[in-house]
């Protein structure tokens, strides 16, 4: 067990292009860390490259104080579960566990020890003579983890382990990652595009995008203070609903109507340098039947008037789709989410907007809805750079 | 009418087996007649009759009998045994590098080696006749199995790279990851999970070898170390009068047993789907 140390670390490919740029990054002993964003943002390079499986360009990466960029991977004393297994199909599983322990030298005691151990942790003690090709997906995944366990190991590194499972599977296998992770009490780096893995598993998120980290923190400071359009953007499903909006003596003017900026609000904006045209962003949450509101409360919001275009009951809650005349938000961040999700192509004209509605709430598909929204949970962005203008650290 | 995977009438499967019996026929009734002629005795070899009268081992005899056919038929064996090994060998080590890694000329060196498998191998003989005197090989065992080196590499590491491809490299990097050397990734790892390409290679190479004539009729001049091949235009009768098709025949069904024996002895080797499992599939 150790902390691990990413100092300026940089990954820059023969033909010049730069996959991971001067992440900087502090792990510490036992840490769970999540690194997550789209794909090709350089979150497996890094992995890699604290695996040892790719050269570091650039920076020094440190796994219990020593620097380890020049060693093999084997020297470094970590264990990487891989996003396909990566299972030896010729060994049993029962083999496969005990490579690590084998290669090591370890004697014949031992190993049956560890393994055994390893298997009762993970429930495979009944499969340990049968080859990986006999097993489900699920029984491959937990030998991947076995394999990795066995050896007691500085560090653990996942690569996507579980996008390979089913929807059920994942959701727990993913418990079980987390449990066992808290039960080892070893350093983990977990890669994922999964912004609900990352929400969900991780003591700490590192979202990146382009080789550039984003922002690093707990997934609900992440949610609650985005850095930036991309991080608001990616973290959350349903996502956040972007609205461009004006400034205009202390209120916004959008297509959902006029709203007084609150004193938190307007407080935050006056330390950033804010532009005029801003992009407006609030959480479906945060959007509610106006019917449901009560009178008091009212105020500190603005109501809109909207057809209901798709209504999904959730049973606990329901999501009410809208499609608002004006032109959506476009920034540079949102054009690289849009990449990512394949929703380049979606017909757009217009905004649309997701909001979660209360189950109690009355409002029907095809029909109008009045709809509230709280203007203290609003987040204001600057189109150009995407910076979160009312970003706080607290 | 029944489609493809449909229920198969009996009408279709009646067709089907008639094709079949037609190419089996085809195919084997020259093997057929070697045979018969074998175990006739050099009375009834020209009574035309493909079922001998009588079955008569006189052919099989005679060839033990003589060093000529002993000796090539060890020749054979030795050399085709020294030249597919290292064949294997080396295209195993090619053939990783290059299904493994990027370096420069990389394109070309697979290029090149396609094109000496292309070359016409009649266009050779006559400078390394005269290559092999220079250098005092000619006629000796390394002789035969530098060019059947040469000439089989090309195969093998078109082989061999096929099936390193085919193996996940994550294996590699998981060995790798669980500690071990590149040298035991490769021997634990990737060598056994390559087996079944390994042993496909050296049945391809070893019929290469082993049914050269070509080569070991140009570039052999005694029974030192002629091969089978090249010694069975040498047969003779044991009198001028006589007609050696009985011996030849003999020697050739001899030399075909070798053959099915290392092809059935490697072919249980040859696992289908050994590498499914390793990874998400």
């Amino acid at each position: 067990m150790a902390e691990i140390v990413l100092d300026k670390v940089t990954k820059r490919y023969p033909d010049g292009a730069l996959a991971v740029q001067e992440v900087n990054l502090e792990i510490a002993d036992g840490e769970f860390i999540i690194l997550v964003g789209p794909s090709g943002c350089g979150k497996s390079t890094t992995l890699n490259m604290i695996a040892g499986l790719e050269d570091i360009t650039d920076g020094e990466l440190r796994i219990g104080g020593q620097r380890v960029n020049e060693r093999a991977p084997k020297d470094r004393d970590i264990a990487m579960v891989f996003q396909s297994y990566a299972l030896y199909p010729h060994m049993t599983v029962k083999e496969n566990m005990a490579f690590p322990l084998r290669l090591a030298k370890v004697d014949n005691a031992t190993v049956e020890r560890k393994v055994s151990e390893a298997a009762e942790i993970l429930d495979l003690t009944q499969h340990l003579d049968r080859k990986p090709s006999n097993l489900s997906g699920g029984q491959r995944q937990r030998v991947a983890m076995g394999r990795a366990i066995v050896r007691s190991p500085k560090a653990f590194l996942m690569d996507e382990p579980l996008s390979n499972l089913d929807a059920k599977l994942r959701v727990q296998m993913r418990t079980s990652v987390s449990r066992l992770q808290k039960q080892l009490g070893t350093t983990t780096v977990y890669v994922t595009h999964d912004q609900t893995e990352a929400m969900t598993l991780g003591d700490r998120v590192v979202v990146m995008r382009g080789g550039i980290v984003q922002q690093i923190g707990a997934p609900q400071f992440l949610y609650d203070n985005p850095a930036n359009l991309f991080v608001a953007g990616f973290i959350g499903s349903p996502s956040m609903n972007f609205v461009p909006a004006t400034i205009e003596d202390g209120s916004l003017r959008s297509a959902l109507g006029t709203v007084t900026m609150t004193d938190r609000v307007r407080r935050l904006l006056e330390g950033a340098d804010a532009p005029r045209e801003v992009i407006m962003g609030i959480r479906p949450e945060h959007f509610e039947d106006a019917a449901l509101v009560e009178a008091s409360a009212r105020s500190a919001g603005c109501t809109f008037d909207s057809q209901v275009e798709v209504l999904e009951s959730m049973g606990s809650d329901k999501y009410a789709y809208f499609s608002l005349s004006g032109e959506a938000a476009s920034a540079a961040d949102l054009e690289d989410l849009a990449a990512d999700a394949h929703a380049e192509d979606v017909p757009g004209g217009g905004i649309s907007l997701v909001t979660r509605l209360s189950s109690a709430s009355g409002a029907r598909e095809g029909e109008s809805a009045e709809i509230w929204f709280d203007a203290d949970k609003v987040q204001l962005f600057d189109p150009s750079s995407g910076k979160n203008l009312t970003y706080t650290e607290r | 009418m029944a489609g493809i995977g449909g229920a198969e009438t009996t009408q279709k499967k009646v067709g089907w087996s008639l094709l079949n019996l037609v190419v089996v026929i085809y195919a084997l009734f020259p093997v057929l007649w070697i045979l018969s002629l074998s175990l006739k005795s050099s009375k009834t070899l020209a009574d035309g009759n493909l079922i001998p009268r009588e079955i008569s081992f006189e052919n099989y005899r005679n060839i033990f009998a003589t060093t000529e056919f002993v000796r090539a038929l060890a020749n054979s064996i030795g050399i085709a045994i020294i030249a597919t090994a290292i064949a294997v060998v080396f295209g195993t080590m090619a053939a990783y590098a290059i299904a493994r890694l990027d370096f420069p000329g990389k394109n070309l060196l697979v290029g090149v080696s396609l094109l000496i498998a292309m070359f016409p191998q009649v266009s050779l003989v006559s400078p390394l006749f005269e290559i092999e005197r220079g250098l005092g090989i000619f006629d000796t065992w390394p002789g035969l199995i530098l060019p059947y080196i040469t000439f089989a590499l090309p195969l093998a590491i078109y082989t061999l790279s096929a099936f390193f491809r085919e193996i996940p490299w994550e294996l590699e990097k998981a060995a790798k990851m669980d500690g071990a050397t590149p040298g035991q990734a490769f021997r634990k790892v990737i060598a056994p999970l390559a087996a079944p390409g390994v042993f496909t290679t050296a049945i391809l190479v070893f019929i290469f070898c082993w049914n050269d004539f070509l080569f070991a009729i140009s570039l052999t001049s005694t029974e030192q170390s002629r091969t089978v091949p090249a010694a069975l235009s040498f047969f003779t009768g044991s009198s001028q009068f006589e007609d050696p098709a009985g011996s030849i025949s003999a020697a050739a069904v001899v030399i075909t047993i070798p053959i099915i024996l290392f092809v059935l002895f490697f072919q249980r080797r040859i696992v289908a789907g050994l590498t499914s499992g390793a990874v998400k599939g």
